[in-house]
């Protein structure tokens, strides 16, 4: 993956990847999945994933601005799916309310791949203003280890090789290895761990979370960026139960704690600064440079003693046999064609599928607004957040496509990826970074891993010609049920940066005698669509090449004719395609459409690539046209009638708009129920 | 005018409410913390939303015993005027300074919404900038906005003219689809939904604006 531009300030390897954005201002985020545990006890395993990523984020010295997830989960059919839905949607606002963060947008889908091992990825964006601040290292002789937070309890042991495992029948209650959050107690944290960084940042070297394998890794790590070694003493760690071994305590992943290194002569500072915000702040051992030995002491005994660089540098690489999918083989020349009855009952019918519905039921538990930057909430293209005290705002979007994946991996890698700058551009922004989670089967099948190494090179060379870099990332393997893998599953979540709030746009219909136009070409790309998916009840057939420069000019024409301030609202053509595109542009301002087109009915739901739709005032008629130049077309008129108007080459009907609205608003309620 | 945001530990619309001051009204404002003993100096207390102690108990029990508690009973008691949002609001019932009670939402789902409120009382220190029976739009954020009393205080409040705001649509099943109070005397004001999320336009309203104008337009008057 590309990991280097202008703007890279970190990149892979530290809690989260920095961006500059200019005026000594960074953008710090990462994305990270909690999907075993989220099966086994979804409301913890959402909330912790929600929990973790945000420490990720405070632990580079950023002030955490907004959240993302996104989520997958088998048809909303069976009582046990709608359960782990209600309850991962209520582990993740549960979190993310309480600790004050908004939740600006994201994702949920449904395919039965996932009905046993659901997805639950998360993300968090941060603003960091000290972009000089080192972050995670602990060197220096005599600099002494700081453990702050919560206290070290049994829950989580073997979290993270459990999160490896495959689920079967046999296999899936190991609760033990599910943590438990705290956000009351990570609010405390986030807001200490923040102001002792802007202003105290004299005092340490290094901070970081702990996270997976807990002490173990967290302290590991630090002294192993800094080439330096470790002495610990656990019988000073603040321990909720009695009895715990050095092996429970090294391992437990108990929620909400954090390490720092500290210059001996502040650690009064730095304990009392924390315990000011009643946090348990304590030495628990000591930075060595004698020999690069990581030494733990147990009841005065030596109970470990090992090279550091054992625990983190000198990992094992794989490589492993790969084989194309037999089905790609099999496929290879099927194409699927629709077949189109009456184009206003289709209609009606996609607008409800799950995929394409409104997921309001979902996201309006999430506190979108806390915090008082929110420009765009979810719902749109891409949530939208402004940065106080400047012009700026950060465009931030969490996208997957894994029906393409499946079907084409390198294909799929590049539209996940295509599909996360459309969003971004839509709104208004550039394209500046990315962070993914790789959610896989078990890498050790020939083709599972073939679909993890192509996708990945799909992602890389889509992300080569925007100049995102990956700068933080996290994979997921194993994800399996009784040996049958999730489909590939790369979640791409991008980050774009909005220079001035004025060109924030939205993908609304404004008003009535606006034009709309697609920008793109529209063919017959029916294989992998929501329609595939409607009629046919399965995927089936190989996915066109991705013309990648096309791409990227649209990509440019889109942006260059906002900043020009041409276009009244832009929107990214996805799921469903043009219809769906239209349906939703126009219900936000209970506004209607009249258009006319040469694409056939069928076409209405093409899902082709490298495609918007936009809304332009007559006025601007002239300058759109001429920028664009070619690859558009003029759909029609925005109207005041609320009727949604179409006529394709073959067939015209009319719909009412409120009808529409109301099945695509209420459909996913209906289906909760 | 000088104005107290109380920080409780989990408090989460501090800064929020800090900024709708500062930049809002423009007036002197400062984080107070909870820990603080004295409101001296002060001309108005704000008590912020969020989720004070976690709220794994009852919403604002705990947050009802710290130090400063004291003291904004001390201020409200002598007529100075408190404002309460959400948890805030929360908080002032588990004190007593506003009769009732907040209990989950009717759903039991957490809401965010931005929604329309009627101005009912618009003769209080926080509400005079209205227009009586004006349509507002504010967001709410909440898990346990559903205010709830008994026919008896209900009474009270419509006969002293206590309730301020109500919603259009009742979205958690409040009593009389009530979202803020005061109290007799009407210094002190209660409310779930976030004024201090309204104050621009670019954020999607702002219509909460009115009502710290409101406050210092009343304070300009008098003094």
């Amino acid at each position: 993956m590309p990991n280097k531009s202008s703007r890279v300030i970190a990149g892979p390897g530290e809690d989260a990847g920095i961006l500059d954005i200019g005026d000594n201002q960074a953008v710090v985020f990462k994305a990270e999945s909690h999907n075993h545990p989220s099966a086994v006890e979804p409301y913890q395993g959402a909330a912790t994933g929600v929990g973790g990523i945000i420490r990720d984020i405070f632990s580079m010295g950023a002030q955490p601005i907004a959240l993302l997830n996104s989520l997958k989960f088998g048809p909303l059919k069976n009582g046990q799916t709608k359960h782990l839905v209600n309850e991962v949607v209520a582990g993740i606002g549960g979190y993310g309310n309480c600790i004050g963060l908004p939740t600006v947008g994201g994702e949920i889908s449904f395919e039965s791949c996932y009905e046993h091992n659901p997805l639950v990825n998360a993300m968090c964006v941060g603003i960091l203003n000290n972009t000089d601040f080192k972050h995670g290292t602990a060197s220096g002789d005599k600099n002494l280890i700081v453990y702050v937070g919560a206290k070290t309890g049994r829950d989580g042991i073997h979290g993270a090789t459990f999160a490896s495992d495959e689920f079967t029948d046999t296999n899936n209650k190991q609760r033990s290895a599910v943590q438990v959050g705290n956000p009351f107690i990570e609010k405390l944290l986030m807001d200490a761990c923040v102001e002792i960084i802007e202003k105290h940042s004299e005092w340490i070297l290094g901070i970081q979370d702990m996270g997976a394998a807990g002490l173990v890794s967290s302290t590991a790590e630090m002294a192993s960026k800094a080439g330096s070694g470790l002495v610990l003493n656990l019988d000073k760690v603040p321990q909720r139960e009695t009895e715990m071994t050095a092996y429970e305590m090294m391992l437990s992943e108990s929620q909400e704690r954090m390490v720092l290194c500290v210059k001996p002569e502040y650690v009064e500072n730095v304990l009392d600064f924390f315990r000011n915000f009643e946090l348990d702040a304590v030495v628990i051992g000591q930075v060595t440079t004698d020999n690069r030995q990581y030494k733990i002491y147990h009841h005065d005994e030596l109970v470990t003693d090992i090279p550091v660089d054992s625990l983190t540098e000198d990992v094992p690489e794989y490589d492993r046999p790969e084989k194309q999918p037999q089905r790609m083989i099999d496929d290879k020349n099927y194409h699927f064609v629709p077949e189109i009855t009456s184009l206003k009952d289709t209609w009606m019918k996609m607008i409800t599928r799950p995929n394409i519905a409104s997921k309001k039921h979902f996201y309006q538990t999430y506190d979108s607004q806390v915090k008082a930057n929110t420009l765009v909430r979810p719902g749109g293209d891409a949530g939208v957040v402004r940065i106080q005290g400047t012009k700026k705002a950060i465009a931030m979007t969490n996208d997957s496509n894994s029906k393409y994946v499946y079907l084409n991996p390198f294909v799929g890698g590049q539209i996940t990826v295509m599909e996360a700058a459309r969003n971004i551009v839509a709104s208004g922004g550039l394209p500046i970074g990315v962070t993914d989670c790789l959610n896989y089967g078990n890498p050790e099948n020939p083709e599972a891993f073939w679909e993890l190494d192509k996708s990945v090179e799909g992602i890389a060379t889509a992300c080569e010609v925007l100049d995102t870099p990956v700068i933080s990332g996290n994979v997921s393997l194993y994800n399996e049920y009784n040996d049958v893998a999730i489909y590939p599953s790369p979640m791409i979540g991008m980050v774009g940066l909005i220079e001035d709030i004025e060109t924030l746009t939205t993908s609304a219909f404004k008003a009535a005698d606006d034009l709309i136009y697609v920008i793109g070409q529209t063919a017959d790309d029916f294989n992998g669509s929501e329609l595939q998916m409607e009629q046919l009840g399965q995927l089936k057939g190989n996915l066109r090449d991705l013309d990648l420069k096309k791409e990227k000019l649209h990509l440019d024409i889109v942006r260059q004719a906002i900043n020009q301030n041409l276009l009244a609202s832009c929107h990214d053509l996805s799921e469903g395609g043009l219809a769906i595109a239209l349906s939703k542009s126009a219900f936000e301002n209970d506004l209607g459409f009249t258009v006319k087109t040469e694409l056939s009915a069928a076409q209405m739901f093409s899902e082709t690539q490298s495609r918007f739709l936009v809304s332009v005032k007559p006025e601007n008629q002239g300058s759109f046209e001429k920028l664009v130049q070619e690859e558009f077309e003029l759909l029609g008129r925005v109207t005041n009638n609320q009727q949604f108007t179409v006529t394709t080459r073959d067939t015209t009907f009319s719909l009412d708009e409120k009808l529409v609205k109301n099945d695509w608003k209420e459909a996913i309620s209906c289906l909760m129920m | 005018m000088k104005f107290a945001v109380v920080n409780f530990p989990g408090s989460n619309c501090d800064m929020d409410l800090y900024y709708a001051i500062k930049n809002g009204i423009k007036q002197e404002v400062e984080l107070v913390d909870y820990r603080a003993l004295s409101l001296e100096g002060f001309d108005g207390v704000l008590i912020p939303g969020g989720f004070s102690y976690g709220d794994y108990l009852r919403s604002g029990a705990i947050a009802a015993h710290v130090p400063i508690v004291k003291e904004i009973i001390r201020f409200a008691d002598e007529g100075k005027l408190v404002l309460g949002i959400c948890n805030g609001f929360q908080i002032l019932t588990e004190l007593g300074l506003l009769p009732g009670a907040l209990i989950p939402n009717e759903k039991s789902r957490f809401i965010c919404e931005n929604v329309d409120l009627k101005v009912i009382n618009n003769q209080t220190i926080f509400t005079r900038d209205y227009q009586a029976s004006e349509i507002i739009n504010i967001p709410v954020a909440h898990g346990e906005g559903r205010y709830y009393c008994d026919e008896a205080t209900l009474m009270e409040l419509k006969q002293n003219d206590q309730i301020v705001f109500q919603y259009q649509e009742n979205i958690n099943g409040s009593i009389d689809q009530i979202a803020g109070i005061t109290n007799k005397q009407k210094n002190v004001l209660g409310m779930m939904p976030h004024p201090e999320r309204a104050l621009e336009k670019i954020l999607g309203s702002d219509d909460g604006l009115k009502l710290f104008q409101s406050i210092i337009n009343y304070q300009r008057v008098n003094n």
